[in-house]
């Protein structure tokens, strides 16, 4: 739905049904604060942010205009090449499975790893964030 | 029981989605949505694989908050390049956009 329908808002809606969905899965891998963070990041603020540029880019979501371009058929070949492959693939490979049950929540497990072993990469992280921010700032500033 | 291999087919569909997504739209604001779904096809294998190969620590987590960080990153400054676009071309179908082939 979000790659085929003709009219780009309705796409960004059922990416927001799709990021829904996405957060049900984190919630069945016991992944709880995963799927609060997949809620609040996509649903809110990245699905919000694609619906702002789309009004800022108005006149284009009208249904008249051919979305898709002429790739439709290679790409369809490619990508069920891609997904055959994949599949049989993961098919053929013995994963190294545990069955152990972790001893503490997935919530406390993240924010107590987050803080210590990797507060680094956390660090940097959030820097990158900022520089995106002026970053974008910049770029769609008037001259 | 759902195992390891339903939620690796899962995100090899949701990906194989996005990059039909990617090669097909014409519009870049559909582009960007379609990068969307692959970073969250990304997602779900690594916190499968957090859940079925190494459950007693968090990596795979760790990573995946850090990937959907970045991908709201490149959300903000892909959208801020579609806005500069659309200001100069009028219209934000890639494949008008073409003055940097030769």
């Amino acid at each position: 739905m979000v790659v085929s329908l003709k009219n780009i808002f309705h796409c960004a809606l059922f990416l927001v049904l799709c990021f829904f969905g996405i957060a049900g899965v984190y919630i069945l891998l016991s992944a709880e604060f995963l799927a609060a963070v997949q809620v609040l990041i996509y649903v809110g603020a990245i699905t919000i942010l694609m619906i702002f540029a789309i009004m800022l880019t108005a006149k284009l979501y009208n249904a008249k205009i051919r979305q898709s371009n002429e790739q439709i058929f290679p790409g369809l070949i490619i990508v069920a090449a891609l997904l055959v492959a994949t599949i049989f693939t993961l098919s053929r490979t013995a994963w190294k499975l545990s069955y152990e049950v972790a001893e503490v929540q997935s919530t406390v497990g993240i924010g107590k790893l987050l803080l210590t072993k990797y507060v680094l990469p956390f660090e940097v992280v959030s820097v990158v964030l900022l520089t995106a921010l002026i970053g974008a700032i910049i770029i769609a500033r008037r001259e | 029981m759902v195992g390891l291999n339903h939620y690796l087919v899962l995100s090899t569909i949701l990906f194989c989605i996005g990059i039909f997504g990617v090669l097909t739209r014409r519009n870049a604001i559909g582009i960007l949505m379609s990068i969307e779904l692959m970073f969250n096809a990304v997602n779900i294998n690594f916190v499968a694989f957090s859940k079925f190969v190494t459950p007693t620590d968090f990596v795979g987590q760790i990573f995946a908050i850090f990937v959907i960080t970045i991908a709201a990153a490149e959300a903000t400054v892909g959208l801020a390049i579609v806005l500069l676009i659309y200001r100069n071309f009028k219209g934000i179908n890639v494949d008008n956009i073409n003055i940097m082939k030769w």
